[in-house]
């Protein structure tokens, strides 16, 4: 019964909190929209995406967000600084091919995702067997250095957090 | 007190214009669409941030409420900016990108945009197909 109800029991969560922060306000209308959302969107949408994403650590999850919010700050200042000191013809821009171990495609598209915003890379592609991501790195005079980088401090805990 | 809030809430203004700036200038000195991409796919995510945090620290201050609409402002822009960035990068691949110029996947398949193989990402369901 609860389960029929809720098929995302985390997107349910998230779409009664996005909706309550929206409308910024606790009146009991709002709540009441906000219970309808959770459970209309789920319900709707659950023919499309039957199973659950698996988020088996939420901590984790946590802990993760933290890190990217981080990296972000100084993705920020290290393309500031790119941009404004370095000359465009000393700028090693260039694609990389990065073999990932992840298999759940939430936790691919989670990783994908965070590529982009962190330190000077986009997220461009994926090879046709979905086990490489190709990115394009701003300033790279040593790939192997950012590959690593992205495995062992992005990918790993990815894979604590879904696998 | 009221001062130090003022400063902060200043500086924080003044980082968040900064960046911006700095966003904009990199999409007009870097030399090719790719390395354009960077700039505001990320310079700007700590101009917009830094804009937010001031904006809910001065509601908390001085109007004595919680603005939860910077969370939100900062949670869309997180899901939509990578997406963005994806659609442009697949974009710029298909029109002025050869499958020679790209790295080797190293696992024998062709990157997804180049392999004749994948086409049904369309309107095509892939499960329609009937199995041989």
């Amino acid at each position: 019964m609860l389960r029929r109800l809720f098929p995302h029991p985390l997107l349910s969560l998230l779409l009664f909190a996005t909706w309550i922060l929206l409308v910024n306000q606790f009146k009991i209308g709002s709540l009441a929209m906000a219970l309808i959302l959770a459970i209309a969107i789920p319900k709707l949408t659950a023919p499309y995406w039957p199973n659950r994403p698996p988020l088996k650590n939420i901590p984790a999850f946590a802990a993760y967000v933290l890190v990217v919010m981080w990296d972000i700050v100084k993705a920020n200042i290290e393309v500031a600084r790119i941009v404004l000191f370095m000359r465009n013809e000393n700028i090693r821009s260039g694609w990389i091919a990065v073999p990932i171990d992840l298999k759940t495609p939430e936790a691919i598209t989670v990783l994908a995702g965070t590529i982009t915003m962190t330190p000077g890379t986009v997220t461009s592609d994926m090879s046709s067997c979905g086990r490489v991501l190709l990115i394009h790195a701003l300033h790279a005079p040593d790939p192997d250095a950012i590959i690593h980088d992205i495995k062992t401090r992005y990918e790993d805990r990815l894979k604590r957090i879904f696998e | 007190m009221d001062l130090i809030v003022e400063y902060i809430l200043a500086a924080l203004l003044v980082i968040g214009g900064v960046f911006a700036i700095v966003g904009s200038f990199g999409l007009l000195k870097l030399p090719t669409t790719m390395q354009r991409l960077h700039a505001p796919t990320k310079a700007t995510t700590i101009g917009v941030g830094s804009a937010l945090i001031a904006s809910m620290a001065y509601f908390w201050f001085y109007e004595d409420t919680v603005s939860w609409h910077e969370l939100m402002i900062t949670l869309f822009l997180f899901l939509t900016a990578p997406i963005t960035a994806n659609f442009i990068a697949k974009a710029q691949l298909h029109l002025a990108v050869k499958a020679e110029d790209l790295p080797p996947t190293g696992v024998g398949t062709q990157w997804a945009t180049f392999d004749p193989e994948v086409e049904a990402v369309g309107p095509t369901l892939i499960h329609d197909r009937e199995p041989d």
